[in-house]
């Protein structure tokens, strides 16, 4: 069980930049791989996005339902706060 | 038949300019502030030097007692670059287009009672040339400044500060119904008014000041930081107890605004100051200079707003509107530990700590 990966896929956009930025600098276990017209993060356990760190990257307030609009795909448990998003099994 | 899809995949030869890549390192995707912004000032081929300034580079960056090795340290923390930034203010337009036109319809505004009335018309529109003023600073600082990071920052900054001059014109022009009176009597009072005069210097001073940095913080991290907060904050939240909820709706871009812009001052403030000793040094005695002048300067206005002398309830018809601005009267009372003083060096003391987080030594130039 503790293999299992979890997955998080965003079109690549600009506005996806920042959020894969904030992925990579949170989640060091994470690989990040670049597909046409996406990009895929994949992770064993658990995956996290903090508002605060994609706020950083972003330079304006950021809602964390925002992810959504560049939302492909993604698999494992969601759990959705205010100020993160994580992914876990 | 059976047709199969397969997609393949293609490695992009790059993944952003070689200049950006050379600062992020390669194999990463640059962001577009980043492509836009990075090493987009011209550098060489100055071949006609400008007659008005014969001993300096068309672009130069001795023109100012700042040194930077390099310029692209003052990247700007909201990454404006020309699409980021008209998309989020035409976002914030729309709302702030929604509010006048909810006060408008209502007539929130005319219906204020006269002495907040008052306030906005001696303290309020005025400050339309104050945004004017920081319109001709932050061009000039473009137009002379080193830098794409802080010459793209300082353009859109003036082109925010026409746009907050037109906010304010408009509000004297629902409070008058569309009557110039009152533009025409608060720039009377901009000129003549002795409660204007030393913010009227202040800013005519800045006009000419020679180095580009100095102005750039004389402007939008002094006078800014301490006009925004001063007026937007703690008048209009007096106002605002008082009944003038209007007008908080109306000026709430205003208030958003420094927010944002006190995030790019800090980022400046605190890369000039990581530069070096010199520069935190000069940094910290042009904001002890102007913060002492502008203080002073605002304090008159603080006490029209705060502490008006009680005077016979006059009906402000557009007939005797001019004698509310006349030159001889006292306009305030003030004592230490009266209201626009308190709310000075209030707005003052915030201002102060906030750039000594920023790296500058304020105690060290006192």
């Amino acid at each position: 069980m503790s293999e299992k990966k979890v997955f998080l896929i965003l079109q690549d956009t600009e506005d996806s930049r920042p959020i894969i930025e904030a992925v990579g600098a949170d989640n060091p276990h994470v690989s990040i791989q670049r597909q046409p017209g996406m990009v895929r993060m994949e992770a064993t356990q658990s995956l996290r996005i903090n508002r605060e760190t994609v706020e950083e990257k972003v330079g304006r307030d950021w809602d964390v339902q925002e992810l959504h609009l560049n939302l492909v795909s993604l698999s494992g448990h969601v759990d959705e706060e205010d100020d993160y998003f994580e992914l876990h099994w | 038949m059976a047709i199969e899809i397969s997609s393949k995949q293609i490695e992009p030869i790059r993944h952003t300019y070689d200049y950006v890549a050379r600062r992020i390192g390669e194999g990463r995707p640059g962001s577009r502030y980043q492509e836009a912004t990075f090493d987009i000032q011209p550098t060489a081929n100055f071949q006609y030097p400008s007659s008005y300034a014969p001993k300096y580079a068309l672009f130069d960056p001795a023109r100012t007692a700042i040194v930077m090795e390099d310029w692209y340290a003052f990247l700007d923390p909201r990454q404006y670059y020309y699409s980021a930034y008209t998309v989020a203010r035409a976002k914030q337009q729309e709302v702030v287009e929604k509010n006048f036109a909810f006060v408008e319809s209502k007539n929130l505004l005319t219906n204020l009672p006269d002495d907040i009335k008052t306030v906005i018309r001696k303290v309020l529109i005025p400050l339309r040339h104050v945004e004017w003023a920081g319109n001709m600073n932050n061009c000039s600082i473009t137009d002379v400044g080193y830098g794409t990071a802080i010459t793209q920052a300082t353009l859109f900054h003036a082109i925010d500060k026409l746009g907050i001059a037109q906010y304010l014109t408009r509000i004297s022009l629902i409070l008058e119904e569309n009557e110039e009176t009152g533009l025409d009597a608060a720039k009377q009072a901009w000129l003549e008014d002795e409660m204007w005069q030393p913010l009227r210097r202040a800013v005519e001073d800045m006009f000419v000041l020679d180095d580009w940095f100095e102005l750039l913080v004389a402007q939008n991290v002094v006078l800014d930081g301490l006009l925004y907060p001063l007026v937007y904050g703690e008048i209009v939240d007096d106002l605002m107890v008082r009944g003038a909820m209007s007008l908080a709706m109306l000026t709430e871009f205003m208030r958003e605004w420094q927010k944002e812009a006190e995030r790019w001052t800090s980022a400046i403030v605190k890369a000039a100051c990581l530069e070096s000793k010199a520069n935190a040094a000069q940094v910290s005695t042009w904001t002890r200079v102007w913060t002492d002048r502008l203080s002073d300067a605002l304090e008159p206005i603080a006490c029209a707003a705060f502490d008006p002398v009680p005077t016979q309830p006059a009906p402000a018809t557009k007939r005797n509107l001019g004698r509310l601005f006349s030159k001889s009267e006292d306009q305030c009372t003030r004592s230490v530990d009266s209201l626009s003083v308190t709310a000075v060096s209030q707005v003052r003391v915030a201002l102060l700590e906030r750039l000594q987080k920023q790296g500058l030594k304020l105690a060290e130039v006192a």
